[in-house]
């Protein structure tokens, strides 16, 4: 430390900060600005004022007077609510652990060397790029119990072959698990292709070298590996479970009768069709709940690990 | 008087300070090295001077301007990074002209600009091709290349070679020395190898921690290292650090297990030290050689004979490191010395060369 | 780069690549069979539909129903086909998916080459906006819709697709720019450059990939939505997937369903030709989508 020479101190002038300076150094949060207040009012603000209108008594125009949990209570004493979450409870489970239980097999299938790869991928995902209401149609379609699938088994020859579901009130929510299931699917495969493939080879080659088979090192070596992709195929496909509106109005219109009602159906209907506008409020209140409880955990967990 | 002048400069991120008020000036023409382990803020500082990075306090100084609260571009700095940070959607031409462009130098004067710069670093067959056609020594140049054409007050050099391989660095090493001899520019440049420094700079700062420890030129650091910090840094292999103690008539070394040997106190030592003082003995490895190498001129020498545990041939020189009492050392002897791990081997050491260092301190004893 | 093991044993492998062909096969045909069907009964005449086979080729095949489809078809009253909401539909998309491309871009870049306190939480609250049910914020936005005069208009539904994609072309550009290095833009800085300079010369022309991704999914996820169709605009003003659902659930008349499927080829050709057109681009961005952070 004895080598630093006194400093001169030299009264130089210093520029003072400019306007323009001050206005370059804030223009970044300039623009995002607009942006910003865009998403704090139509998606925060509006989740506000939806949450207010669940507690008032507004009918078929929204009123602002106090209503206390009266439509939370009422939401919650309507059977149709009951159906709602029980076919949401139905298609849920299926949904998911279908999609990811056909994707995850298609992905490995896919991953054996095959020739014709480049053909069977676009095949398998080209249902993702339909509009929901395109798949309705078609399933509804192809299983319209008069003139679709069951009329053809019976061309085909198997007279007795009964396939009524989409008129059948105890099954009608399958077949928008099924149709459902054949929209997502294909996507959840190219995810864990794209897992598949991101797996480091060096590791296989070990384990092949330690003398593991072929179904062991999938089994206790690939599949584990593979749970960040588990993760990620659970949260897009159960918020785009509670999302589901779409696919059911264009299938089944929520029927027969309401045997196919979801929240999201429930929702509109009180809120368009039977002016309950509180009610269905109350409905949105809970569906956000329902993201929320699934969302806000990953998002955090994922930003909180980008910082390490 | 000085043209950069870096004064008092403090950065703290977060509650963590990074720099501790550093204070350091350059003449004109001068070419400052920043060196110093990953982590001791010399990037840092760069940034700052740079304008990239605002200091907490402090102030930097170009040509008398105070500088400190002035946008990057309006320093009138060119600064070379360490991936070279060309502009991969622009041609080598494009790259180059760039600035001048944003500083509305019209069509002409670019093409003539860039023209120059070209010629001058042997780039004028890649001005058309893209930065991604570019091999590692040819960005580099590019790089360069777009710092010379706005003919800056300051360069920044940020570890910018890095990224070469070990030959293409030591050529490249002496183009930016040939350059800086050329045209005379000042240059800040950071560098985590020491070597580096020693060859470009007229002047070397060492940071450690945010703390200046040394300045001087690459001979006062590496023959008279400010503190056993700088001593260790500086120089590979690197200085031998023998605890001494001093005792009538010089230093008492490998004393740990017995007699140990005396040596007279180095003539770099002017004060007296008080008999009984633990010391360093700091002797580069040049300083120790075999007896055939020795520098017979020294005024002060000791002959020491060691256990050899290992020998480094480098094809120059062969490094021996001998044992002596739990101590190891390092010496350099001609490259046909002919010697055995487990041999015993007479070093020479000169002690003209040695430095000596208060263990508690650190710093250097005078 | 593959991760598929080699099997060892020989004898067995020529079973397994048997049966693995074989599971695709029947797969893929499984995938297929919607779309064929589709296509084939949009070709066939009513009568054929009635007393053949769904899954027969069509005898006689004939665009009739393509053309009632486009120009006649009855939709609520007025029996013009879907070629009006087609062009609804477009309309809409055209103008949502430019906007909220270039805002997402400029949102991508402030967001990570000039980082401020707290851009992590602005960022966090733009992409939990990518998920809330859309159900959570129709009635406000109905209410605000018509106090602006805008409801059952295109402009409306242009607007609401533009605040809702933000969310998610914020996400792609942030992250696609976030492995952008920041040695450009400080090098461009040091050049001279200043935030829309760097942002228009530096940034953008090496965006390509990412905003070909975002075009992609926003026109994709525009073109195909629904319930902000149904919500905000009705009868002429619908854009094409309420016309399609008016026309196939309507319960008026002979129900006609080579129309009904041909209106539907109509409403999947512009998705299936990007599709098929940038299916590899397609698939990263829903990809990106789908992979947050």
């Amino acid at each position: 430390m004895t080598t630093i020479e006194p400093m001169p101190v030299i009264a130089a002038e210093r520029p003072r900060k400019s306007f323009a300076d001050r206005l370059r150094s804030g223009l970044p949060k300039l623009v995002l600005a607009p942006s910003f207040a865009v998403i704090l009012i139509f998606v925060y603000g509006f989740i506000l004022w939806t949450i207010t209108l669940s507690f008032t008594t507004s009918r078929i125009l929204p009123v602002y007077k106090w209503g206390g949990f009266d439509a939370y209570f009422r939401l919650w004493s309507q059977p149709n609510w009951y159906v709602a979450m029980q076919n949401l409870a139905i298609f849920g489970v299926l949904y998911i652990a279908l999609c990811t239980a056909i994707g995850l097999f298609i992905a490995i299938l896919m991953d054996q060397r095959i020739r014709a790869e480049g053909v069977l991928r676009p095949i398998f995902l080209y249902p993702m790029a339909l509009s929901f209401v395109v798949t309705g149609t078609a399933w509804k379609w192809f299983l319209n119990p008069g003139l679709g699938l069951e009329h053809t088994m019976r061309n085909l020859g198997w007279e007795s072959f009964t396939f009524d579901w989409l008129v059948n009130p105890k099954m009608a929510i399958y077949t928008v698990v099924i149709a459902g299931v054949w929209q997502a699917s294909g996507f959840i495969m190219a995810m864990f292709l794209a897992g598949l493939r991101g797996i480091d080879g060096e590791i296989i080659k070990a384990a092949q070298i330690d003398g593991a088979s072929t179904v062991s090192i999938y089994r206790r070596i690939i599949i584990p590996l593979l749970r960040p992709v588990f993760l990620s195929a659970f949260i897009v496909l159960a918020h785009m479970a509670i999302k589901s509106y779409d696919l059911v109005i264009a299938l089944t219109g929520g029927g027969p009768g309401n045997a196919t009602e979801l929240p999201s159906t429930f929702m509109y209907s009180y809120t368009f069709n039977r002016n309950q506008m509180n009610v269905g409020s109350a409905s949105a209140v809970m569906m956000l709940m329902g993201i929320t409880a699934i969302i806000v955990p990953y998002l955090y967990s994922e930003l909180r690990e980008k910082k390490q | 008087m000085s043209f950069l002048e870096i004064r008092n400069i403090r950065k703290k991120i977060g509650s963590v300070e990074i720099l501790k008020g550093i204070d350091i000036s350059l003449e004109k023409g001068g070419f400052l090295v920043l060196v110093g382990p990953s982590g001791c803020g010399k990037s840092t500082l760069l940034n700052a001077i740079a304008g990239l990075l605002p200091p907490s306090s402090g102030d930097i100084v170009i040509d008398g301007q105070v500088v400190t609260d002035l946008h990057p571009s309006k320093r009138d700095i060119a600064m070379v990074f360490q991936s070279y940070a060309l502009y991969p959607n622009m041609t080598v031409e494009e790259n180059i002209a760039f600035a001048l462009e944003m500083r509305g130098v019209d069509k002409a004067g670019r093409a003539k600009a860039v023209a120059q710069v070209a010629k001058t670093l042997q780039i004028e067959h890649l001005l058309k091709r893209r930065p991604s056609q570019l091999s590692g020594g040819q960005r580099q140049r590019v790089a360069m290349g777009r710092a010379l054409v706005r003919q800056p007050r300051v360069f920044l050099f940020d570890e910018p070679l890095s990224n070469l391989d070990a030959k293409l660095r030591v050529e490249v090493r002496a183009e930016i020395k040939a350059l800086h001899q050329n045209t005379h520019a000042t240059i800040v440049y950071v560098t985590h190898d020491q070597i580096e420094a020693m060859t470009l700079a007229t002047k070397i700062v060492v940071l450690k921690e945010g703390i200046v420890q040394q300045v001087g030129t690459p001979a006062e650091i590496y023959n008279r290292p400010a503190n056993l910090f700088v001593a260790d840094f500086m120089g590979s292999p690197a200085m031998n650090m023998l605890k001494g103690r001093v005792v009538a008539g010089g230093i008492q070394l490998f004393g740990a297990g017995g007699q140990g040997v005396t040596v007279k106190i180095p003539p770099s030592v002017t004060t007296s030290i008080p008999e009984g003082s633990q010391v360093v003995l700091g002797l580069r490895p040049e300083a120790i050689s075999d007896q055939g190498s020795a520098d017979a001129a020294a005024a002060a020498s000791a002959h020491i004979d060691a256990q050899v545990m290992i020998v480094e041939p480098t094809g120059s020189d062969t490094f021996v490191t001998g044992k002596l009492d739990g101590t190891t050392f390092t010496g350099r002897a001609r490259a046909e010395t002919v010697v055995e791990p487990g041999q015993t081997f007479r070093f020479v050491f000169n002690l003209d060369k040695a430095v000596v260092f208060d263990p508690e301190s650190g710093s250097r004893i005078d | 780069m593959s991760a598929a093991p080699e099997t060892i044993s020989a004898g067995s492998a020529r079973f397994t690549r048997f049966f693995i062909y074989g599971a695709l096969i029947i797969l893929a045909i499984v995938y297929l069979l919607p779309l064929y069907v589709m296509l084939s009964t949009s070709l066939k005449s009513l009568d054929e539909i009635r007393g053949g086979d769904m899954l027969a080729l069509p005898t006689d095949p004939s665009i009739a129903a393509w053309m009632k489809a486009w120009g006649e078809a009855c939709i609520g009253v007025s029996c013009v086909g879907i070629k009006g909401y087609f062009w609804n539909s477009i309309k809409m998309v055209v103008p949502a998916v430019v906007i909220s491309t270039l805002l997402g871009a400029l949102n991508g870049y402030v967001l990570t080459k000039w980082r401020f306190p707290g851009h992590k939480l602005v960022f966090g609250m733009m992409l939990f906006a990518c998920f809330i049910p859309f159900q959570a914020v129709l009635i406000p936005m109905a209410r605000l819709l018509g106090l602006m005069g805008l409801s059952n208009s295109t402009t409306g539904l242009v607007m609401v697709h533009v605040v809702y994609g933000l969310g998610f072309t914020t996400l792609f550009f942030r992250n696609y720019y976030e492995a952008f290095p920041d040695e450009l833009v400080k090098a461009a800085m040091i050049d001279g450059a200043g935030f829309f300079k760097i942002f228009w010369r530096i940034l953008l022309p090496s965006s390509g990939p990412i905003i070909v991704v975002t075009v992609i999914y926003q026109f994709t996820n525009i073109w195909n939505d629904f319930l902000f169709g149904v919500s905000f605009s009705s009868g002429e003003a619908s854009p094409m997937t309420v016309a399609l659902n008016n026309l196939v659930s309507s319960s008026t008349g002979v129900k006609e369903y080579n129309v009904d499927m041909a209106a539907a080829v109509f409403a999947a050709l512009p998705t299936l030709f990007v599709y098929v057109v940038a299916g590899r681009y397609f698939v990263r961005g829903l990809m990106a989508g789908a992979v947050k952070g």
